[in-house]
Parts: C-alpha cells; structure tokens; sequence
C-alpha cells in the first residue's frame, strides 16, 4: 500500500480529499507509483510530468522520508518506509510567495 | 425573457455572472477552479450549456475543463475524475497538446532560433455549428483543434509552415490569442499571434498566409513593413461581413474591408492608439469600441481615466465613452480578450480590468455599471445570450 499526498491543487483536479492509496506490485518505484496515479487519476496527466517525455515538470518536487527523490531516476526503488505504507511519497509544488 | 451570461476568467479563477435581460442586476458565482489561472472560457454559440475552459498554472501546466451544463459542473473531458469500476480509465489526452512532426524553432527574444515549447492555451473558440468542434490557440503560438468535444488535440501545423521560425515572442509570450470564424464559410479562419501577425487560411487549416500588408511597425521591427513579425493585439468581426476585420495593433487601430489583403489605419483622434482589445457591435457592423492604453511602456489608461472609445464610422472618428467608469486615479489595463458584446438590443458591452472589475453596458456603452470588483486580475471576459 503506497501513500500519496498530492498539493492542493491536485487534490482538488483529481476530487480526492486526502492522501490517495496505490497498490503497486514490487519494485515500487517513483515511475511506477506516477504511472499508477495517473492511471487513477487521468485528470492528473501531463500537470506532475510531461505527457510525451515523462520528465517532471519543472516545479514539481518529489520527497519521500525526509529526502528529496526529485532528481533520482524514476526507476529508483522507494525507501522500505514508503512501500510498506509507514511513510508517504510526497508531490509538492515548489514553493512561491514571500 | 432572455439573460446573458458573463464568463470571467482571472488570474486566480474563474467567474460567471448573470442577469435578466435588463442587465441591473448581477448574480456572481464562483470562483471556480480557485486558485488557477483561468485563461479563457467560452460557450458553444449551438449549446450555450457547453462551455469549454482553459485552465493553466506555472506549476502543473494546461488543463482543458468542460461544462455541459452551463458552469454549474466542470470535468477533464478525458480524465475521469472517479474510475468506473470494471472500465479501464480513460487516457487523461485532454490535457495534452502536442506539436505535429518536427518541432522546429522560431526566433527567440535574443533573435537566436528556439525551439517550440508549449506552455498554455490561451485562447478556445467553440465551432459556429458543431459543439463538440474547438479550436485553441497555443503559446508557444500554434493552433490545436478538437473534434470530439476536447478528449483529444490535434495540431493544424500549416500554420507553423507560414515562416513560423521568424515569429518572436512579445513580452507577454508568443501566444495564438485571436481565433476569427468565417460564418459564411467554414473553411477560412482568421488567426492573430503575438508577435508573428496576423494570417488566414481558406482551406479548414491545410495551409495559411500572413495578412499583414498595411501595418506598420516602426518601433518594433527593423522592416516596419515586414511580412510578419507584428505585434497583433486582436481583430474582431461582425458577423454579418466577414471579409471586414477590425485589428488592434500594439500601436495603431486598423481595418481591413478586402479579409485582410490590405489593411489601413483608423486610430483618427484616439487619445492614443496602443491598447488590447477591439470588438464589433452586435447589431451596427460599423460600430466598434477599443480602450486606449497610454503606451507600451506605461500599461494604464492616458490621465488616469478609464474609457472605452466608440466609432459609429468603422474608426477614424472617436467619441470616448465615461458615464460610469472611473475618471480620476485609476491605472488598470483591459487584456485583449477581456471585451465582449452581447446580441440583446440594446447591445451590451462589457469589459474586465486587471484591477479585477468588470464593467457593462446595457446600451451600447452610452452608460457603464459596475457588474463586480475586487475579482482577480481578469484575462478574459466573454459573454452568452441565453433564450
């Protein structure tokens, strides 16, 4: 069971309310727990990562267990911590304001 | 008796107003998609129930959004936002606008060639006779078109063909932000593109030729009579002479009576002749409206008055429109896309200010209200005459 927390203007585009939960068989990666939410969440497509390149989209972040898994490839395996649910895997918008 | 309904689009949000045919008084609902930035929204002219909305934001891209029940409910029209159980889910392509074949490059602020980049739609034009047919203008400037109600784009790339690597960005980016149709002839469309000009095609979108004969840019081009290059603000039409366009430029207003062949200026006696947007009476084809901007440099109305100008005589002659409107310290700017008229009679006008107010006219612009202030800044007013 995978946990993802998505920013608020995610929630609110895909109409979940709160962390959304994925089942991925193993290896849980960053791309396989993409390819799954978007699977979901069609709506989400193109607004995390590219349509055609699956690269991240510029101000999108990816943390997980206090790391940041942004820059990691998305075949990187998750940390133990978040592919047995303890710990979320975090989509976060970078952040704007003063 | 009929109603009319404003569709606003802002930086953080989109609005709709609506009001009785007497247009007094206003109902505001929203905002909707909060948050975002709401470039346009615009309603079938054959459903008025269909709208169709381009939502985009610096973090997570463009968003296509869709209403078939006019503004109250809002979908991706290809993302289901709850999975039919036992049904795969569909491909989320509603959002995705991709260039046909070789990317290309166009030439950058530098004047160095850059490659195509898509980064938002500004601009949905619903088809005149099909709901489920759009077309959207692209920045970086193409145009995309849907025929399945905006499940999927597709790309009309002949119009990258008409020297797309001499187009270069304004400061507000190289947006398409001005889909013109012909309503007696579904195969030519008009196109406005910043800073690239203007250009019409006379076979559905194959193929595409600049029509900028006539302006002038001596300011912003080193050949001020440049084939293309120009920095086009909006044309409008009327309806019932569709080979008469009425252009904005970044300086100077001007009309074309040969659909584009051969444009010539009207600013006439306009306090200044920069602005964004220009739109056509309903019912008087030679009646048409513009608000003038002090200058490029300086994005507030001249004296700190805001008014919208008027010509009964398709330009040339100008009579400035105040009743209503603020006449002393005000400096908003009116961004091209936000006027629309209505086709009540009286016609009405309305227009939206990036100090978030947006203003109408329910006799032609002869006296103003104010329909709404303290939105967001607003990037585009259009408005709906309902039965």
């Amino acid at each position: 069971m995978i946990r993802v927390v998505l920013p608020y203007h995610l929630r609110t585009l895909a109409r979940v309310p709160g962390e959304v939960v994925l089942d991925i068989p193993s290896p849980v990666t960053v791309g396989a727990v993409l390819d799954a939410l978007e699977t979901r969440h069609p709506a989400l497509r193109g607004t995390i990562r590219d349509h055609g390149t699956l690269k991240r989209r510029p101000f999108i972040r990816f943390f997980a267990c206090r790391e940041d898994l942004s820059l990691d490839s998305p075949e990187t395996v998750l940390p133990d911590a978040v592919v047995s649910g303890t710990e979320p895997f975090l989509v976060v918008g970078a952040m704007a304001g003063g | 008796m009929s109603s009319v309904r404003v569709l606003v689009g802002t930086k953080k949000g989109a609005f709709i107003l609506t009001a009785d045919g007497k247009r007094r008084d206003w109902k505001v609902d929203g905002p909707f998609f909060a948050g975002w930035e709401m470039y346009h929204l615009k309603g079938s002219p054959v459903d008025p129930n269909r709208i169709y909305a381009s939502q985009t934001s610096g973090w997570f891209g463009q968003v296509i959004q869709r209403s078939d029940d006019g503004g109250k409910t809002w979908s991706t029209p290809d993302g289901a936002a709850v999975p039919v159980p036992g049904e795969m889910p569909s491909g989320g392509a509603s959002n995705r606008f991709a260039y046909e074949g070789e990317v290309g490059t166009h030439k950058f602020y530098d004047g160095t060639q850059h490659p195509w980049e898509f980064k938002r739609i500004w601009h949905l034009e619903p088809s005149l006779t099909d709901p489920d047919t759009v077309w959207a203008g692209a920045e970086d400037a193409a145009l995309f078109k849907t025929t399945d109600g905006g499940r999927t784009w597709k790309e009309l790339p002949g119009l990258r063909g008409a020297k797309g690597h001499l187009w270069q960005p304004g400061a507000g980016g190289m947006g398409l932000h001005t889909i013109v149709l012909d309503p007696t002839d579904a195969q030519r469309l008009y196109v406005a593109i910043s800073a690239a000009g203007a250009f019409r095609t006379d076979d559905g979108g194959a193929t595409w030729k600049p029509i900028n004969r006539g302006l002038k840019s001596m300011w912003e081009l080193p050949d001020p009579d440049a084939e293309v290059g120009h920095c086009v603000h909006r044309i409008a039409m009327h309806p019932s002479r569709p080979g008469v366009l009425f252009m904005q430029k970044h300086w100077d207003v001007l009309r074309t009576d040969n659909a584009g062949e051969e444009w010539r200026e009207v600013s006439g006696n306009l306090p200044s002749d920069f602005g964004f947007p220009i739109d056509v009476h309903a019912h008087e084809p030679e009646t048409i409206y513009v608000v003038p901007i002090k200058s490029d440099s300086e994005h507030f109305p001249p004296d700190g008055k805001l008014r919208v100008y008027r010509s009964r005589t398709g330009g040339n002659e100008w009579e400035a429109l105040t009743r209503g409107l603020p006449q002393e310290h005000c400096y908003v700017n009116v961004l091209r896309d936000a006027m629309a008229v209505d086709t009540m009679d009286p016609c009405g006008v309305y227009f939206g200010t990036t100090g978030g107010q947006v203003y109408g006219s329910a006799d032609g612009g002869d006296t103003w209200m104010t329909l709404t202030r303290d939105l967001p800044g607003v990037l585009s007013v259009e408005v709906q005459t309902l039965p």
